[in-house]
């Protein structure tokens, strides 16, 4: 096992070193000089070259891409132009809450999707097929943006039950007072995980029991409850990694969500980002938020080596 | 001997198969879900291309007096926006920029993704792993967050939501293709095509790409609705069209502000995106299920 991790570690190595180039690059594909928006408008050329030295920008591209992972391994990941902050400051404060929210939403998406997708795949071609199946059709095919627009609609506006926008006031914790702004924006979050999650296990199982050592598991007199232990457990590894993934899109994805509900992630971060042209800033979010998922996907890799030890051996 | 010929003619005839495609078409046909999904995207296809020449009021036309009227007024059935523009013919040419964005960068991103995965199936070693390995960076992305990254990079606008969206869809075309190459590549004809002496160019346009296409064609269509639902997202967040131009994201995020005065007009052009993304996943998995020869 140990082997196996350090095996996948050091496959992961120039990944992350390319992701990273990735997000450097993003600055040199931005239109218009990268010190536009720091120096004032009437500056001399002399304050120009001055700054294009301080800030590096004199050097060839190599040295500078060495230079910002250099950095960025110590945890700095330059200034915000907008605020004036420490980027990797902004986002260990936004992360946080894109965190609590992409948690509370898978638990929601994976349960409702696991739940959803056993029952269609042992009811194949019953009604309760059809609608499991309906259903996570119109999860996957909506645009989450807007059913958060019509879930504040109807518990916001019309009833006046929930907030629509916000995390509640001051810092996160789990009361009632804080909670209630969750509710909305995880349930919007929770639809296209718990559609796709659905869709998958609904597949897998519907396989798994058209297999022969089911015939043999009944045959043998085991009772439904036994053969669905079995079942599960066949289950289980590729569930594990669509799950994984999903968790991490959930993590990419939330930039239109917290738009619509002004949650203060990262998302809302990378929303005043672009707006701003803060360009470290967008850098600095994209790369965190893209470590993440390539660490998700590793851990996705143990967990199933963990879980069936014929990936080990392959 | 004539009859015989005409014997012959008539076996040939009859004999006649409709070939895999017609019989993919036919099944696809028989479907009633596929059909009325087809039917619903045509309508609003055709509603878009021809929207100048129904009749319908001028969608850039607003009037401070008529502002946010509810669904069902007089003269304005589906109400009217923000700034007193006549919904129903906004919905209607918002098709216009709203289909093509979501058509378009799934339709180049299959021309790229398919002549790289032939080029990396066909060719493999190192020109594999150099096309693969580039692959599997975009992979380290979440597909949304890469999106809006390029874009907001580039600065929003139509041209760059399209060119950052192809390039979101790309890899897993190019992964699919390839696979699917590399099961073709060691089969039978193409090893008789390569002793009869055909270049590797000609192999991979007469031999490969007839036997791989259909599959990639599928799996692209799948992508469709993803790509109507993120190029809707990112004019929703002010990426991608510019007022006042009609477009159903951009007119949910400026209809946003309306949900406290005219909630149900504001969700409207959510309704729209729903409608296109949940038809054309219904049609890709129609013709999934049509092409399985197994059905």
């Amino acid at each position: 096992m140990l082997a196996f991790i350090l095996k996948r570690l050091l496959l992961v190595l120039p990944v992350v070193l390319a992701v990273s180039l990735v997000c450097f690059l993003l600055v040199y594909i931005a239109p218009g000089d990268p010190l536009i928006s720091v120096l004032p408008p009437d500056a001399s050329a002399e304050l120009a070259e001055q700054m294009r030295r301080a800030y590096g920008f004199d050097r060839p591209l190599p040295v500078q891409f060495g230079i910002w992972l250099w950095k960025a391994l110590h945890g700095d990941l330059g200034t915000s132009i907008a605020t004036g902050r420490a980027v990797a400051d902004e986002v260990a404060r936004a992360v946080g809450n894109t965190l609590r929210l992409a948690a509370v939403a898978s638990v929601l998406g994976f349960s409702f999707g696991l739940l959803f997708g056993f029952l269609a795949g042992y009811f194949r071609d019953t009604w309760v097929d059809r609608l499991v199946t309906t259903i996570s059709i119109a999860g996957v095919s909506t645009p989450h943006y807007w059913l958060g627009m019509v879930l504040v609609i109807i518990f916001s506006v019309q009833l006046g039950w929930l907030p629509a926008v916000g995390a509640g006031p001051g810092g996160w914790a789990w009361d009632w007072e804080h909670l209630q702004f969750l509710i909305l924006p995880a349930i919007t979050m929770s639809v296209i995980p718990m559609g796709i999650v659905t869709r998958t296990v609904r597949a897998l199982v519907g396989d798994i029991l058209s297999q022969e050592f089911v015939l043999a598991l009944r045959a043998k007199g085991l009772g439904e409850g036994r053969v669905f232990a079995h079942v599960a457990k066949n289950a289980t590894p590729t569930a594990v990694a669509v799950m994984g993934l999903q968790l991490g899109y959930l993590l990419g994805g939330s930039i239109l969500i917290e738009t619509v509900f002004s949650w203060p992630g990262t998302g809302f971060l990378l929303n005043a980002a672009i707006f701003q042209r803060d360009l470290p800033l967008l850098q600095g979010t994209i790369l965190v938020l893209a470590l993440f998922f390539v660490f998700l996907n590793l851990m996705v890799d143990v967990l199933q080596a963990a879980i069936d030890p014929r990936i080990k051996r392959s | 001997m004539s009859v015989l010929a005409d014997d012959l003619i008539d076996l040939a005839a009859t004999r006649k198969s409709r070939g895999y495609w017609g019989n993919v078409g036919r099944r696809l046909l028989r479907d009633p879900v596929s059909m009325i999904c087809a039917a619903i995207l045509l309508l609003i296809a055709l509603a878009a291309v021809f929207a100048p020449y129904l009749g319908l009021a001028d969608p850039y036309l607003g009037s401070m007096i008529r502002r946010l009227r509810p669904i069902g007024t007089a003269g304005y059935p589906l109400g009217t926006d923000e700034l007193g523009r006549d919904m129903l013919t906004r919905l209607v040419h918002g098709g216009r920029l709203s289909l093509l964005i979501g058509l378009l960068p799934v339709v180049f991103a299959f021309f790229i993704g398919t002549t790289l995965g032939i080029i990396a199936g066909y060719l493999g070693g190192v020109v594999n792993q150099l096309i693969m390995r580039t692959v599997d960076v975009f992979y380290a992305f979440p597909s949304v967050l890469l999106a809006i990254a390029i874009s907001g990079a580039l600065g929003g606008g139509l041209l760059n939501s399209l060119l950052s969206l192809t390039i979101v869809f790309i890899p897993p075309i190019v992964r699919v293709a390839e696979s699917v190459t590399t099961g073709v590549r060691s089969l039978d004809f193409v090893d008789a095509a390569r002793a009869s002496g055909a270049g590797a160019l000609t192999i991979m346009r007469v031999h490969i790409l007839g036997n791989v296409l259909g599959p990639i064609f599928v799996y692209a269509t799948s992508l469709i609705s993803v790509c109507m639902i993120l190029a809707a997202g990112l004019s929703f967040l002010g990426l991608g069209t510019k007022p006042p131009e009609p477009e159903w994201g951009l007119m949910l995020n400026t209809l946003r502000t309306a949900i406290y005065v005219n909630p149900w007009v504001a969700a409207l052009p959510g309704v729209m995106i729903f409608t296109v993304s949940i038809c054309f996943n219904l049609l890709s998995d129609g013709m999934r299920s049509a092409m399985d020869v197994r059905n």
